[in-house]
């Protein structure tokens, strides 16, 4: 439990930092990065980085969408189609961030499983 | 099974980023598109209108304030810094749309969206626009290097915005279609501007007309296409003494049409494109001081082709409806004159058939052979190897249709005269009636302007009020260039150019007001060869007997004038339709259809139905009427609607009224029914699909994104009423793309409005905050600030400090 909880943490505050000097795949990167040093087992390995991502994009997404009324958000979710609703777009955004780092999260897992197999 | 399941997790990693990081069809890269810190949710913001910003190549610092409107008021302390500013806030405010209209005019669409733009791309080309641009940047080199100066003072201001811009930065239709923005270079503007002479004198029948004359003879042509309709109500009064012009028009030589069959030609502009200018003298002002107004009518598109700033230096201080691309204001005023433009056209293109040698290498003229020149285009294509195209000019311009184009002749050709290629300085225009003190200055400005011909209304504070046409117009011998001609005989060629001095012109008029809305520019009296070049026939007469129809007018009268939506058109025909219709056979529901467009008064007003069954039944009647233009294969125009309308009160028993898929021979009454009864139906559909057939809905009038309106960036269903032809011209898709009215007090006292709004963000509040006023017919005020003077109607400063290169 106590891992679950640190992994988390690790991957969002990697994710924040790394998206600083990173395109949007930074959050594959700070996912892998974390599952490589704070192993998780099962379906935790997946759904530990992709809730915290999710939680990373969706927050953030909404923080600069609120401010301005979801002007554009409910332009974009007229164009993708989302039915011109904001709130589904910010979760469509939480969700495809989080499936990337989720997806990185297995492969991360995978490798370390090789190097301590070794 | 651990190596498969690393391959395996590996694999799923690079598909996933594979998948999010590509643009796939119409969708988006969908990870870069949506993540917070660089996808679209940063475009969630207005722009910043306060601080300051440092951009490299200032003299001096340029301050900049901000309106309620979004409209910066620019106070620069030379030209060169203003257009420096004009480029950067342009920019600012407008990049995407600033830079895709000129990958428009350039023919490079192909290389954002990919090859379904190819067409287009290639018929840009042939149409030679940038060959055009190149003439231009090539005449100011030459003759005009001050103007290039500032058209590279533009250029370095967008590229200082441009290169601020991290990848979050980009506008939201970059992320969208994954590409970015490119360096700003003069000839861009040089394109900007081959753009607006290809929207507004690009358009031509000349080939169309040749199938039309071949197909039904001589005698018929001139019934449906006469040079001048039975009556003309034309921009430079009627009265006008022309004694003075002593430079006769070309004599006419022995030259045939060729009378080719032409199965498909190159696309048009908007038929519509047009405007509406007046102005009234101060006798005739409620004032005493003259009024101008000016509202072009072009597609309604978001971001809208206005950008309205104020531009100002010591030396001048200019306001109104700027074009992201090219510098200065375009319709506007300063502290002494205001100025406005509507289109006149003039058959300014014309079409030469080319015969070439075996190996293409040179072409027929004058019983010699004569070298083809050679420009290759290369267009780049999204995703695909480049297309090259080459492109075959002779002296006349360029071969557009040949075998590789639309065309399937080995050793024959069309080439294209086109006035746009003849490399003017039309920027040098603008630039002088920014600074015009007077009539004398704003004539003096005038005579750089080649293309597209205008009719420039002018009122100053002095109290002139003036209006001329101005364009490079060849002196044209009576006939030529209405049809195909033969490319390799000299007397075909544009002989010489009517002297500029010799332009139609009107100044102080008696009647105490000029005005055009691209009717005639003249009547037969002007001493050089005019046709109807698809005149406008309505909007014209309506202004006039508006101004005949009181002696004094105010500011509120020119409002109403803009948002009239009297149907002349209509009114010439609904009642003699009526009048003849044989009614027996209508049913009970025709018959309240019938009830209904006979109690319409012929205002195009929203709540309306008659503009709807106007609109169904004119357009099912001229479709009849015209049926023996419905020839496979071959490009037709239809004749003009004057002429129908004109054609069907007097002429209702000529062949062509007749339906050639009938036994029966049909005049103008039985189309009249038939129409009706078709008419019916199809609104009686609309009924049942929309619950009514009111003008609004009918109508739709919607402002569509540049990137083929996108719904998500486009507005619909806007409430207002109008339609081609009125002077609210406000169609579907296309109206008053800006209004603005100025009276002349010192200094002037200005309203505005366009449908759009300041930003080109589809996520600011400002991206198409204007539409609504605008379909209400209000206007904005426009704030004419003066320099160092205080106001609150300031809501942020912004200033643009030179960086110290040392």
């Amino acid at each position: 439990m106590n891992k679950t909880i640190t992994n988390f943490i690790a991957t969002l505050i990697l994710a924040v930092l790394l998206s600083f000097v990173l395109p949007w795949w930074s959050v594959m990167t700070a996912a892998l990065a974390t599952s490589l040093f704070l192993p998780l087992k099962k379906a935790a390995v997946f759904f530990v980085p992709f809730l915290a991502i999710l939680l990373f994009w969706a927050v953030y997404s909404f923080m600069l969408s609120s401010g301005n009324d979801y002007t554009l958000a409910k332009r974009i979710a007229v164009l993708l189609p989302l039915g011109g609703n904001p709130y589904v777009l910010i979760l469509v955004t939480g969700i495809v961030g989080g499936l990337a780092a989720g997806i990185a999260a297995i492969f991360g897992k995978q490798l370390s499983l090789m190097a301590s197999k070794n | 099974m651990k190596y498969i399941k690393l391959v395996l997790s590996f694999l799923l990693t690079v598909g996933i980023f594979f998948v999010l990081n590509t643009k796939l069809g119409a969708v988006p890269p969908i990870g870069k598109f949506l993540n917070p810190y660089n996808g679209i949710w940063q475009n969630e913001t207005d722009e910043s209108i306060s601080g300051n910003i440092f951009i490299s190549g200032l003299k001096d610092e340029v301050t900049v304030h901000y309106d309620a409107q979004l409209i910066p008021h620019v106070f620069a302390q030379n030209e060169s810094d203003l257009y420096k500013a004009q480029g950067y806030l342009t920019a600012k405010h407008r990049l995407w749309q600033l830079e895709f209209q000129t990958y428009a005019a350039a023919g490079r669409l192909s290389e954002i969206v990919g090859e379904g733009a190819l067409n287009y791309d290639r018929t840009e080309r042939r149409r030679g626009m940038g060959y055009g641009a190149d003439q231009a940047i090539a005449y100011m080199k030459k003759h005009d290097t001050e103007t290039l100066g500032f058209i590279q003072d533009y250029a370095d201001g967008v590229n200082a915005y441009i290169e601020q811009l991290a990848p979050e930065d980009y506008p939201v239709e970059y992320k969208l279609l994954d590409y970015k923005p490119e360096i700003w270079t003069p000839k861009k503007t040089a394109l900007l501007l081959m753009y607006m002479t290809k929207m507004l004198a690009g358009g031509d029948e000349d080939l169309e007309k040749t199938n039309a004359l071949r197909l039904f003879g001589k005698d018929n042509f001139d019934l449906l296409f006469p040079d001048f309709f039975d009556i003309t109500d034309p921009v430079i009064p009627k009265e006008t003494d022309w004694s003075f012009i002593d430079v006769p028009q070309t004599a006419l030589p022995e030259s045939k049409a060729v009378l080719d069959t032409i199965r498909e030609t190159i696309a048009q502009p908007h038929p519509d494109n047009g405007s509406n200018n007046w102005a009234v003298s101060g006798k005739k002002s409620t004032t005493g001081n003259p009024i101008l107004a000016n509202d072009p009518h072009l597609g309604l598109n978001l971001p809208a082709i206005w950008f309205v700033m104020q531009l100002s230096t010591p030396n001048h201080n200019a306001f109104g409806a700027t074009i992201p691309g090219a510098l200065s204001v375009i319709s506007g005023f300063n502290q002494h004159i205001a100025w406005g433009e509507t289109n006149a056209t003039r058959d300014v293109i014309d079409w030469y058939k080319i015969e070439f040698n075996d190996d293409r290498t040179k072409y027929k003229y004058n019983g010699y052979w004569r070298d083809v020149t050679i420009r290759v285009e290369n267009i780049k294509i999204k995703g695909r190897e480049t297309y090259k195209d080459t492109v075959l000019y002779t002296h006349h311009g360029p071969v557009v249709y040949d075998k590789n184009f639309k065309s399937d002749k080995e050793l024959r050709g069309y080439a294209m005269k086109w006035i746009g290629h003849e490399g003017g300085n039309n920027q040098k225009t603008f630039l002088e009636l920014n600074k015009a003190k007077n009539y004398d200055d704003y004539v003096n400005a005038l005579q750089y302007w080649n293309a597209p011909a205008q009719n420039f209304v002018f009122a100053s504070t002095e109290g002139d009020i003036a209006l001329w046409i101005q364009g490079k117009f060849p002196n044209k011998w009576e006939g030529q260039g209405k049809f195909l001609m033969d490319g390799s005989n000299p007397e075909n060629d544009w002989q010489s150019y009517i002297p500029q001095q010799f332009n139609a012109k009107v100044k102080n008029p008696k009647r105490g007001f000029v005005s055009s809305a691209n009717q005639h520019p003249v009547d037969e009296s002007y001493p050089y060869y005019v046709f109807n070049d698809g005149y406008e026939t309505y909007r014209n007469r309506v202004i006039n007997d508006y101004f005949s129809s009181k002696s004094k007018f105010s500011v509120e009268d020119f409002k109403d004038l803009h948002n009239n939506n009297y149907n002349l058109k209509a009114s010439e025909l609904v009642p003699y339709m009526l009048e003849h219709m044989d009614t027996s056979s209508l049913t009970k529901e025709e018959k309240v259809i019938y009830e209904e467009v006979k109690a319409w008064k012929f205002n195009n007003d929203i709540d309306e139905v008659g503009p709807s069954i106007w609109r169904q039944w004119y357009s099912k009647l001229y479709n009849m009427v015209w049926d023996e233009f419905d020839v496979e294969d071959i490009a037709l125009d239809l004749p003009f609607t004057y002429q129908t309308i004109h054609l069907l009160k007097h002429n209702g028993n000529h062949k062509f009224m007749d339906i050639v898929d009938t036994d029966e021979t049909e005049t103008a009454k039985d189309l009249f029914l038939l129409a009706f009864k078709e008419a019916a139906e199809r609104l009686l559909e609309i009924k049942d699909e929309a619950g009514d057939y009111k003008w609004v809905s009918y109508k739709g009038t919607y402002a569509g994104h540049l990137l083929q309106a996108l719904p998500a960036f486009s507005r619909f269903d806007i409430p207002i009423g109008g339609d081609r032809n009125i002077v609210n011209a406000t169609s579907e898709n296309h109206g008053p793309s800006w209004r603005m009215i100025v009276e002349m007090t010192s200094p002037p006292t200005a309203i505005g409005i366009y449908p759009g709004g300041q930003s080109g963000n589809p996520g600011s509040k400002y991206y198409d905050n204007f539409i609504d006023d605008w379909a209400a017919g209000n206007y904005h005020n426009l704030i004419f600030l003066q320099p160092n003077t205080a106001t609150d109607a300031i809501i942020g400063t912004q200033t643009l400090t030179p960086i110290n290169n040392e």
